[in-house]
């Protein structure tokens, strides 16, 4: 088997260069890869364009790499929780893409399987299909949208094997696995690093071949954002 | 006029033995409250599952295991989990047979605003967008007026919209209305206590009224 290790988070980011394009996993806080964002954060680059579903939360997450300002865009579906962001956004010091979930994912899923464009029903009628191709199926009015790749995708997994197989636990998966696909370069970052052969073929969410580099993370800390508990 | 838990409680009478259902974020959260016990249905959280459960106790609490508002939950036996692109193909591809969100205004063709609001900051539509172009039946649970007394029902929405033509039902806290197909607002239930006039009063698109108009009932 190919093996994929890099020793850590330092060095699976260490050629990340300004101004390039980067998709990470994660919705909301969970599943988000807490290892390679503080090793961004040591790096002196800037100019980033970022595709993650949420911006992070002002002290944590992409929220470290907004304040440090490495950000130049982002495009996502939600970016509400975060005080900074909506600072440098009005300030104009921000770009952002708003794109409905759906579409976002399915530009991530498409930019991984080579499918350049898909029509989508969500956003016909609304601002979101400004400049867009409309066509209509079978009587619905449908929009065109383009696929999403990036230089580099980081993700994070529960389980991970030295051939780049991933295992996911929960709702941490989320975008993860399709953003494993769409980078030229997919570095995973995962709670538990086996050898090849102990993970049960059967249950790999995210099969080796999508992911370049894997190592196993340190110190997560799992932030919750709203502690919901049964009364 | 309704509580925000009597909006939920009058929804959750329009939920159907083996619906799969997608809960926006607020009222519509609390209507899975009100879901009667007897009824099997599967809830959807677009981060990626089917079979929401109850918010966790202490030592149930799992970082990896939230809803789309991100907050704490548990699974029901027999969930399944899965990633974003799947979760909008199931919502998209029709599977999700319910969809409960808020909105800021309805129009009387089933227009729905709930994203933006020119001249605040607009944090994103999230999976709203994919949701209203998708689902095959729409309740949306809003305020009839807001806050200064202006109506949200309205011949045409002011704000940006978020879908066209998808509503079909609203529970206010004044009333319940349905889309009607050629276009206006039809009357079918009051909240206890609310006249007609009132709801024809504050119902600034075309108000539908055929007959007597009955009171809300909760059980």
């Amino acid at each position: 088997m190919i093996n994929k290790t890099v020793k850590n988070a330092q060095e699976a980011v260490a050629d990340i260069p300004s101004n390039c394009m980067l998709m990470m996993g994660g919705f909301g806080l969970s599943g988000i890869p807490e290892n390679c964002i503080k090793a961004l954060l040591e790096k002196e680059i800037s100019g980033l364009t970022i595709v993650s579903n949420n911006a992070g939360v002002d002290d944590f997450g992409i929220g470290l790499l907004l304040k440090k300002r490495m950000v130049k865009k982002m495009i996502s579906s939600y970016v509400g929780e975060n005080a900074e962001f909506e600072r440098q956004l009005l300030n104009g010091e921000l770009e952002v893409d708003l794109i409905p979930q759906g579409t976002l994912a399915e530009r991530v899923r498409a930019g991984g399987a080579g499918i350049p464009a898909f029509f989508t029903p969500a956003g016909v009628g609304t601002e979101v299909a400004e400049g867009k191709e409309v066509r209509e199926f079978d009587g619905k009015l449908y929009l065109m949208e383009r696929w999403l790749r990036a230089d580099f995708s980081i993700v994070k997994a529960w389980k991970g094997d030295t051939a780049g197989n991933l295992i996911f636990k929960g709702t941490a998966r989320n975008f993860n696995p399709i953003m494993a696909a769409a980078g030229k370069i997919c570095i995973a970052e995962v709670e538990e690093l086996v050898p090849a052969g102990e993970l049960d073929p059967n249950q790999v969410h995210t099969p080796g071949i999508y992911v370049q580099r894997i190592f196993q993370g340190v110190d997560y800390e799992k932030r919750i954002e709203h502690r919901t508990i049964s009364k | 006029m309704l509580t925000k838990e009597q909006i939920a409680q009058r929804i959750a009478k329009e939920v159907k033995n083996g619906q799969y259902i997608n809960l926006g974020i607020g009222i519509p959260t609390l209507v899975a409250n009100y879901i009667p016990k007897h009824l099997d249905v599967v809830l959807q959280s677009e981060n990626g599952l089917l079979g929401i459960g109850p918010f966790p106790t202490e030592d149930q609490v799992d970082p990896d295991l939230i809803n789309a508002g991100k907050q704490t939950i548990t699974m029901v036996p027999g969930s399944a989990i899965f990633n974003s692109a799947e979760s909008f193909a199931m919502i998209r591809g029709g599977h999700v047979h319910l969809t409960i969100l808020g909105a800021m205004e309805v129009s009387e063709n089933g227009d729905i605003a709930n994203w933006k609001i020119p001249g605040k900051m607009v944090k994103g539509m999230g999976g709203a967008m994919d949701l209203v172009a998708s689902a095959k039946n729409i309740i949306v649970a809003m305020q009839h007026c807001s806050k200064d007394g202006q109506s949200k029902l309205l011949p045409e929405c002011s704000l940006p919209i978020t879908g066209i033509k998808c509503v079909k039902k609203i529970v206010s806290d004044l009333a319940v209305l349905e889309i009607a197909p050629e276009g206006g607002f039809i009357l079918k239930e009051r909240a206890p206590g609310v006249s007609v006039e009132e709801i024809k009063s504050k119902t600034a698109g075309k108000l539908i009224i055929y007959g007597e108009i009955p009171e809300m009932t909760f059980d």
